[in-house]
């Protein structure tokens, strides 16, 4: 690991002024500290702000809550008012890594957390996002685990996170503050970025934008809500696909689908073609596929990740059944 | 390809104040170091161990305020004003915790290199279902419930151990293991 001079924030504004260029913010640290000791990150400044004040939950005037982005994954999965009321996000969390991981990383780290592509964690291996101009070793090479929707010719890295998965269904906002104090609200559908033109450009914030607070919105009232992850072992392993599905349905129609993508796209993919579909649309096994061959229509795969296009349909198509409260269909019988 | 450039800051120690299983050490030490690398290197710890150093195997899973966490992913100097735990600091008065006593009678481990990462982590999971937190198996929603985790079966248990691996696959007797401690813990034989 290349040598960094360490510093403690004292304050938000300190944190973010503090901040060099070539520095970078560190909290929980799961993901910083080892992709610096791989080489891979090699900031020259670390500015610590783990004990910066942000890490509770508040009940907003609208309805929702108002999550510190220093809120420990565990603490964020196990709050009484997100178990209850947004589910969906908890369901996430839990999830995704290892209690001993979900202690220490932390709201806000999750969100900026880099792909786990074996080829971006490798400095022996090409990658344009690590390196840019280098090339995408991952297109031609071993791309089981790499994205069918939203990829360019030049990454097809998957973003890693299930919270932001689910919390991309619930529309939450980040909220951040900028070296002269300046703070801005974002949707969270708005914060990352797909690798086409620049695959090492991940989301829109600057180098020194601190994410300080994500504000989930209140949830449809009456609503289904699911996170089903499909991957290699029953735990602690990234998402080949997962989906994430908040549903209310009035009698046998669907009055609102608000649906989210992890493991198959360079961000928390919002399915935005499922949700118009399904708007108010019948809620059966036969309308659930048809919205995901929507989605999944432009979907490519590059050879290993094939399978992720069939698995992406099944899974909606069971997740979103379930959430509705149908039996169960086998998928073999529906495409029939 | 990335080219390495040439260091841009020099590795300049600072002093560190780190209570290890109640004892105060005073160091001075590089920023890079882990928390792992400090216990053992600088703390003479060598209970934690070092398995991947990447976070995926928990053998340096160690407890920080009562926390388990994977001291490799965790730098020293961020730990300062905290109580750090390792499985020696477990036992006291010359006896075992529950848990490390559950580990020998059940004989819990072939190689024992990731035992003190397994007997953290059962501690630390044992406090997580004190505070009610809920694993992935948990019923939400309308059905979720409050207060400590009284009822878990052994699907539920592998699951809140899913972040310590054992390559020699000793996972029946671990099992046994933390499933005896935890109900020796709960029925009050020793805390």
């Amino acid at each position: 690991m290349r040598p960094f001079a360490y510093r403690r924030a004292e304050g938000p504004d300190d944190a973010v002024r503090s901040l060099e260029t070539g520095g970078r913010f560190i909290a929980g640290g799961t993901n910083l500290l080892d992709l610096m000791k791989l080489g891979v990150e090699h900031p020259h400044q670390l500015v610590d702000i783990a004990r910066l004040p942000n890490d509770a939950i508040h009940e907003t005037d609208a309805g929702g809550l108002r999550i510190g982005a220093r809120v420990s994954n565990t603490a964020l999965a196990a709050d009484p008012r997100v178990r209850r009321r947004w589910p969906l996000l908890s369901s996430a969390l839990l999830s995704g890594a290892s209690p001993q991981l979900r202690n220490k990383a932390t709201t806000g780290g999750n969100l900026l957390q880099r792909t786990r592509c074996e080829y971006f964690q490798d400095l022996g291996r090409p990658c344009n996002k690590r390196a840019p101009g280098s090339g995408c070793g991952a297109l031609e090479g071993y791309n089981r685990n790499h994205a069918i929707l939203g990829t360019s010719e030049h990454c097809i890295a998957t973003h890693p996170s299930d919270m932001a998965v689910a919390l991309t269904a619930l529309d939450a906002v980040v909220e951040t503050r900028m070296r002269d104090g300046r703070t801005r609200s974002l949707p969270i559908r708005e914060l990352h970025c797909l690798p086409d033109p620049r695959p090492e450009v991940e989301h829109v914030l600057e180098h020194d934008e601190l994410i300080e607070q994500v504000v989930l919105p209140a949830p449809p009232d009456g609503a289904a809500h699911i996170y089903r992850k499909a991957r290699d072992r029953a735990s602690y392993a990234f998402a080949l696909v997962s989906v994430a599905v908040v549903l209310r349905t009035v009698g046998d129609e669907v009055r609102e689908a608000r649906v989210a993508l992890g493991g198959v796209a360079p961000k928390p993919w919002h399915a935005t073609r499922i949700e118009e579909r399904l708007r108010n649309a019948p809620a059966t096994h036969e309308s659930f596929l048809e919205a995901a061959r929507a989605e999944l229509a432009p979907a490519i795969g590059r050879g290993h990740n094939d399978f992720k296009v069939p698995l992406a349909e099944r899974l909606i198509v069971t997740t979103l059944a379930e959430a509705a409260g149908l039996a169960h269909v086998p998928h073999r019988e529906l495409i029939r | 390809m990335t080219t390495f450039q040439p260091q841009t800051a020099a590795a300049v120690p600072v002093p560190l104040q780190l209570l290890v299983n109640g004892e105060q050490h005073d160091l001075q030490i590089d920023p890079r170091t882990s928390l792992l690398d400090a216990l053992r290197e600088h703390c003479g710890q060598t209970d934690a161990k070092k398995g991947c150093d990447h976070g995926q195997c928990g053998a340096c899973t160690v407890l920080v305020d009562g926390v388990r966490i994977n001291s490799c992913l965790a730098l020293a100097v961020m730990h300062d004003d905290q109580e750090i735990t390792t499985a020696s600091g477990l036992a006291s008065d010359g006896g075992l915790h529950p848990i490390q006593q559950a580990f020998v009678e059940r004989d819990a481990l072939q190689c024992g290199y990731c035992t003190p990462g397994q007997v953290c982590s059962a501690v630390g999971l044992e406090r997580e279902l004190a505070r009610g937190e809920p694993c992935v198996t948990s019923p939400l929603g309308a059905d979720a419930v409050e207060g400590p985790v009284v009822e878990f079966d052994d699907d539920e248990l592998r699951e809140r151990l899913s972040g310590n691996l054992c390559r020699c696959g000793a996972y029946p007797n671990i099992l046994d293991a933390v499933r005896d401690g935890l109900t020796r813990s709960a029925t009050g034989s020793r805390t």
